[in-house]
């Protein structure tokens, strides 16, 4: 049995002009110590999938279809306060923003000990010694003192550092981290991420990394999803698909990053934009913007294809499968 | 101080303080019975000094409170220096009254980030145009001037029919085609860039770098590139200036920088770029953050978190100084061929 599988999955928001759906029929499997890419644009979904997992959403959003098992268990429709004893404890999550996640009141040492203390009975004395360890284990500079200071008196980085202790204090088996470090600087980034994979490796916890920057997935995750419009449009090895990506949006996403094109020439850009979820196309939803797209799918859903060990949505990857199919039975 | 008569916009070791005490009685303090007043600021930029050239577009790079923006701010007119010169054409343009400026108005224009704040919500899109072209060019008739929004907003690729429009009814990137058509409007030469695509998704950046490269081409523009993308400057920029801590600490030729960075920070900055390659390459671990500009280190900025630091650099400002292969480098390592 996979750790966390999703499946079916489909997110509505019941507003005044009638409900969206910002995820459609999203599934997928987590393995213990997995390190998963979550990729998209603004819009696409990657976010709500994130706070879905733990059942997070506040109201007009909710889950209207499919589940979420951990171990077995299914979050969407738990009880409150057995959902409570997984949230932080056995799923954790860090979010972007480190200014908004920590308390501006309260001192980090009191954060912490309260974040112990409401999952595990434990003396204060105690709580405070695995904070410290915590703080330690992210390479916290003088731990000691941080406890007893306000989140406003670190740097961005050092709150970021903060937040992921906390996210570790309670040992978690899984964590998702949503774009923990598009607001901060690219050394600082450097370094957070490389924190975050090896504490991933050594506690062989799982982490659902929530990104928009292809660079820092392919670095970090064994698999990956991208996402479009709500839906996973292409999921599976990330060496595979950053070397080769099927989906013609996946492709153009990695051709229109600067790195991928001559200095000096114009970038491959994908034309138009992401549909906004009340109006998303009839058939595939990238079709207004696909450079080969077929009469099918101005019609059709694509159902996902294997390719090599990746599962991609479009009709095109379907054909070419299936001619390569018939020459080979030729 | 000359000004060299090639380069379009010159800035000559510009300093810009903040003060971040408050007002007078706030800081005001009690010390040993005494009444004293003290003042604390935060030292935005340390003596700059860089030369825009025409046509070409010098990209300045950076982590966040280096100061890249104070630069562009300053260089608009839109701050005042403390200290130090920004010209113009060989013509010192920041001490100018706002009348006396606007003349250069005219000729430098500016992009802001964020395509969400700078566009007024209450103005349609004609009337955000129309606004800057009837403001400079008040000989022009109504519909001369309809003739040339029109104009701007068919290059950059926004339907002219959509004029009546608001910008709230408008994507980030296109809202950033606005805001280019905006500053194109006027007819500039030189446009200051304040990380213009930073709040946008990577297909939609591509599309607004290679309009604004068109728009360069066409338009014979020079820019003032301020972006914290590494990847983007490689793609866009002539030249580069890496500033750290208020000073710039390497400025090279886009491709020369890319080959061969010498400053350690630079080293630093471009090995921690994520980028799409099978193995992770082992990047340069900088230990520390970056120190605060309100109480500067001596000496060289970097040095508290550079691993060749050594006694000299701890007390010692290094100074921007020209290699033989073309790059200037503030570094006391590389002046002393240690690096």
């Amino acid at each position: 049995m996979p750790l966390l599988e999703v499946s079916n999955l489909e997110v509505c928001f019941g507003l005044r002009s009638g409900a969206v759906k910002a995820l459609r029929d999203v599934s997928f499997t987590l393995e213990r110590g997995e390190r998963l890419g979550v990729v998209g644009e603004s819009g696409a979904g990657k976010s709500v999938l994130g706070f879905s997992i733990l059942n997070l959403l506040s109201r007009p959003g909710h889950i209207s279809a499919g589940s979420v098992r951990f171990e077995g268990k299914d979050l969407a429709t738990l009880a409150p306060e057995e959902l409570r004893s997984i949230r932080g404890n056995r799923i954790s999550m860090i979010f972007q923003d480190p200014m908004m996640t920590l308390n501006p009141v309260l001192t980090i040492g009191v954060q912490m000990v309260e974040c112990l203390k409401a999952h595990r009975k434990i003396s204060t004395k105690d709580a405070t010694y695995i904070a410290l360890q915590k703080l330690k284990q992210v390479q916290m500079p003088s731990p000691e003192t941080r406890l007893e200071q306000y989140p406003h008196e670190l740097s961005g980085g050092m709150r970021q550092r903060i937040v992921i202790a906390i996210g570790l204090l309670l040992d978690p088996d899984i964590i998702i981290a949503d774009e923990p470090t598009t607001a901060l600087d690219v050394t600082i980034q450097a370094e957070i991420m490389d924190l975050m994979l090896n504490l991933c490796e050594q506690n062989n916890v799982a982490l659902i990394l929530i990104t928009h920057d292809l660079g820092v997935v392919s670095q970090v995750s064994q698999r990956m999803l991208v996402m479009y419009a709500g839906r996973i449009i292409e999921q599976g090895p990330t060496k595979e698909i950053i070397n080769d990506a099927q989906h013609p949006y996946t492709q153009g996403l990695m051709n229109a990053l600067p790195q991928m094109a001559i200095p000096g020439q114009k970038l491959n850009q994908i034309k138009g934009t992401m549909p906004p979820l009340q109006r998303i196309p009839k058939g595939c939803s990238f079709n207004p913007r696909c450079e080969y797209v077929l009469e099918v799918c101005k019609h059709n859903l694509p159902a996902f294809t294997q390719s090599g060990n990746c599962q991609v949505a479009c009709h095109l990857v379907a054909e070419l499968n299936q001619e390569k199919l018939l020459v080979k039975e030729v | 101080m000359e000004a060299q008569s090639n380069s379009l916009v010159q800035i000559n070791d510009l300093y810009k303080r903040f003060s971040i005490s408050g007002d007078f009685l706030d800081q005001l303090q009690f010390k040993g019975g005494k009444l004293v007043r003290h003042q604390e600021h935060v030292h935005a930029i340390n003596g700059v000094s860089l030369e825009v050239m025409p046509g070409e577009a010098l990209c300045v790079v950076g982590e966040s409170g280096c100061g890249k923006s104070t630069v562009a701010r300053t260089v608009m007119g839109l701050l005042t220096p403390t200290a130090g010169q920004v010209s113009y054409r060989g013509e010192r343009i920041d001490n100018l009254s706002d009348k006396q400026m606007l003349p250069y108005r005219k000729k430098m224009q500016m992009i802001f980030q964020n395509p969400y704040a700078s566009l007024n919500p209450r103005m349609t899109i004609m009337e955000t145009l129309r606004e800057p072209i009837r403001f400079h060019n008040p000989a022009l008739t109504a519909s001369e001037i309809r003739d040339k929004i029109h104009e701007v907003m068919f290059s950059v690729g926004v339907d002219p029919s959509w004029g009546e429009r608001y910008s709230h009814e408008f994507s980030g990137g296109q809202r950033q085609r606005i805001s280019i058509a905006r500053a194109l409007a006027v007819d500039p030469e030189f446009i200051v860039a304040d990380e213009p695509i930073s709040a946008l998704d990577v297909s939609i950046q591509a599309q607004v770098l290679n309009l604004m490269m068109e728009a360069q081409e066409q338009r014979n523009l020079t820019y003032l590139f301020i972006t914290h993308d590494l990847a983007v400057v490689e793609h866009f920029g002539t030249r580069v200036a890496v500033m750290y801590l208020g000073t710039v600490c390497e400025l090279a030729p886009t491709k020369q920088l890319f080959s061969s960075p010498r400053h350690p920070y630079t080293q630093a900055l471009m090995s921690a770029i994520p980028r799409l390659e099978d193995n992770r390459p082992d990047y340069i671990k900088l230990t520390g953050e970056v120190p605060t500009p309100v109480n500067l280190p001596s000496g060289c900025v970097f040095h508290g978190r550079c691993p060749h630091a050594n006694e000299r650099c701890k007390q010692e400002i290094p100074m921007l100084t020209l290699l033989s292969d073309g790059t200037r480098v503030a570094c006391h390592g590389v002046e002393e061929n240690r690096l």
